[in-house]
């Protein structure tokens, strides 16, 4: 309040412009004023420019794409959208378990000391360029996991997932969404582990005297209170994972298949995979229609970010009232 | 909900305890069933011998739990051994990654690889010192862009917002362009270019454009936050001396936050340097060394990596090594990058007495 009031006083006089320096007052708040509408109106542009540059495509004739582009718009890409959302979701199947298990460990079960070294490790992980991760993946993981899948489709071919033939270099959907879900774990981690260590003492406090075990105190006090976060952060993780490019072009195998089956050769690609390996060579309608697949990309990503921000603004509201 | 005193046997006050030894008993022990199972039925693969030892485990500890102890210990136990199980879980990428990226990495990680392009090579050979030149150029002037742009709007959220509608929508929409995905920011920079010049523009300042769009809601974020650290006291006194706002802020906010702000740019900037897509898109490839941020395709570390990779010549191996020994370097920047963030966010951290 202090500082509020202190401020009103200080620009009061600049409505006098004789004084030179307030005038620098002036320009230097324009100049900070006009950086944050800057950043609106970049916001605005991105989705302005590819909304220009993706018309030809959007708005062509059917007949036209199909000789001069890859085809029917909505047709052509629905199967990376498809592709898209699955390994998005796989990823998070695989990520969003291991995750809250890790900012479990570390802001109720880890040695206090160890905490902090801990959440850097994890950071760490964070800190990965994605194309190391796609090397890693493709030339790494899949050949190590490949007999697995083989073992997995043999044995537990009966299960719709994992039925097909199998592929026999392992890059199909599920490696890709581990990759995937490597990448996003620091995400969710550490936002969970921030809404985990805000959970009130007090009540973790009350449980245990009453005489909960540790996981019991966890599941009553912890946990309900950080619903709200683990869904945000979760979302956020989602956006992640669907805008991921190298982890998936760089492992995937993809081509236009809509398909559950997680093992074969014959897996659904993504949308930003797809554009990272035909931009280079696209040229003419191709380019317009890549990015117009872009523009689908960020208006999915842009909802499920809307979505996840506004749980956590809501949240941040009351939080500190609890 | 869960009942909390069910436990204890009639006729006795105290539960069960499980003896310290049983947790190192039953590791052991699971680990050696698992890795003899796994030699006699699975040729000793590794792999299947940890996953089946730590079920083993999990299932042993279970029983155990459960006569001496009753169910909800049984359930605490549990859920501590899944929860470590997980940690461990995570750390096997991250030790994979980096064990992968120093003993592959290592093959081509020589003074060729740093001082000669790949200009006219094919096959062994050559290295990456046009990418590490282009990761420079393009990673410079996107913090040139983006420090001023994002410091500015930091310190209008800190200092002039006072959270009011403006900034409080401001705030909103950077953390939503924090989840831009990054080949949309490519495809951005592309299609801004292609209006002004032309289809076809691919040089570095295009790739820098792309990659300010990810980096200034990195920059505003870690810098309003410090900002905001900053005691309302060392306002107050320079207002009190009648000093201007703006001075104000130049000289007393900023100083004073000002190794958080750097420490906050340099992990912005290691946040950006390993982005690909972006640069896939915007800056191009090419083989040659190229100086000129405004004319002609860039090549960059991360967009050396992946097209080593994805479009290696007749010796394959020659590709991927030099690849690898990208990745490692790249790691190595990045890793560089985040320890001097941190070494100078705490070494010259401000006194803020709170």
């Amino acid at each position: 309040m202090g500082q509020q009031s202190i401020t009103r006083t200080a620009a009061e006089p600049a409505a006098r412009p004789a004084d030179p320096k307030r005038v620098g007052d002036r320009v230097f708040s324009g100049f900070a004023l006009g950086s944050g509408i800057l950043i609106l109106v970049i916001l605005a542009l991105v989705a302005a420019f590819l909304l220009i540059q993706g018309a030809p495509a959007l708005f062509a004739d059917p007949a036209k794409l199909v000789s001069q582009g890859y085809g029917e718009f909505a047709s052509w890409v629905l199967p990376y959208a498809f592709g898209t959302l699955w390994a998005a979701i796989l990823a998070l199947i695989l990520a969003v378990p291991v995750s809250i298990g890790i900012a479990l460990f570390i802001s109720h079960y880890a040695p206090r000391r160890l905490a902090q070294p801990i959440g850097y490790l994890i950071d760490l992980l964070a800190a990965v360029p994605s194309v190391v991760f796609g090397l890693w993946g493709a030339l790494v993981l899949a050949p190590a996991v490949q007999p697995l899948w083989g073992w997995l489709n043999a044995n537990l071919g009966f299960i719709p997932l994992f039925s097909g033939q199998a592929s026999g270099t392992g890059r199909t959907i599920l490696t890709a969404a581990i990759v995937l879900a490597v990448m996003v774990l620091p995400i969710i981690t550490s936002l969970c582990r921030e809404v985990f260590l805000q959970a009130p003492k007090l009540h973790e406090e009350a449980a245990l005297a009453l005489g909960a075990t540790h996981w019991e105190m966890i599941k009553m006090a912890v946990l309900p209170f950080a619903r709200p976060g683990i869904i945000a952060a979760v979302m956020l993780g989602l956006g992640r994972a669907l805008g991921e490019t190298m982890a998936v072009t760089m492992v995937l195998s993809g081509g236009r298949n809509i398909t559950f089956q997680l093992l074969t050769s014959e897996n659904p690609n993504t949308i930003a995979a797809t554009i990272a390996q035909n931009f280079p060579e696209a040229f003419g309608l191709k380019v317009n229609q890549l990015i117009a697949a872009g523009l689908v990309l960020f208006v999915i990503t842009l909802a499920v970010n809307l979505v996840a921000r506004w749980i956590v603004s809501r949240r941040a509201a009351f939080s500190g009232a609890n | 909900m869960t009942t909390l005193s069910q436990a204890l046997a009639p006729g006795q006050l105290t539960s069960g305890r499980l003896p310290k030894f049983v947790l190192p008993t039953a590791l052991i022990g699971s680990a050696a069933v698992a890795f003899a199972v796994s030699v006699l039925a699975a040729g000793g693969n590794v792999a299947v011998a940890v996953i089946l030892a730590y079920l083993l485990f999990l299932v042993v500890m279970e029983i155990a739990a459960r006569v001496v102890e009753g169910a909800r210990q049984a359930a605490d136990h549990r859920a501590r051994h899944l929860i470590v199980g997980a940690f461990i879980l995570a750390l096997i990428p991250l030790l994979s990654v980096s064990w992968e990226a120093a003993s592959k990495g290592l093959a081509r990680f020589d003074l060729e690889f740093f001082g000669r392009s790949m200009r006219n090579v094919v096959g062994e050979g050559g290295g990456a010192l046009h990418a590490i030149y282009g990761t420079l150029w393009v990673t410079g002037l996107a913090a040139l862009i983006s420090v001023p742009i994002g410091l500015m709007t930091a310190i209008y959220l800190a200092e002039y917002g006072n959270r009011g509608r403006l900034a409080s929508s401001i705030t909103f929409f950077v953390d939503v362009m924090t989840g831009v995905p990054s080949i949309v920011a490519g495809l951005f920079a592309y299609s801004v270019m292609t209006l002004v010049l032309g289809p076809g523009a691919f040089f570095g300042f295009s790739g820098s454009i792309a990659l300010s769009v990810l980096m200034i809601p990195v920059v505003v974020r870690s810098c309003e936050e410090l900002l905001r650290l900053v005691p309302n006291e060392l306002r107050e006194a320079a207002y009190a001396l009648g000093v201007p706002k703006w001075v104000t802020i130049v000289k007393v906010v900023v100083p004073t936050a000002i190794s958080g702000i750097v420490s906050g740019v340099i992990l912005a900037v290691a946040r950006v340097i390993g982005e690909t897509a972006p640069l896939l898109i915007a800056a191009g490839f090419t083989a040659s060394i190229n100086n000129n941020p405004f004319g002609n395709p860039m090549m960059t570390l991360p967009v050396f990596v992946y097209d080593s990779y994805a479009h290696p010549g007749v010796d394959v191996n020659a590709y991927w090594d030099r690849a690898w020994a990208g990745a490692l370097t790249l790691i190595l920047i990045v890793m560089l990058l985040n320890l001097a963030g941190r070494l100078i966010a705490r070494r010259f951290a401000p006194r803020v007495g709170r």
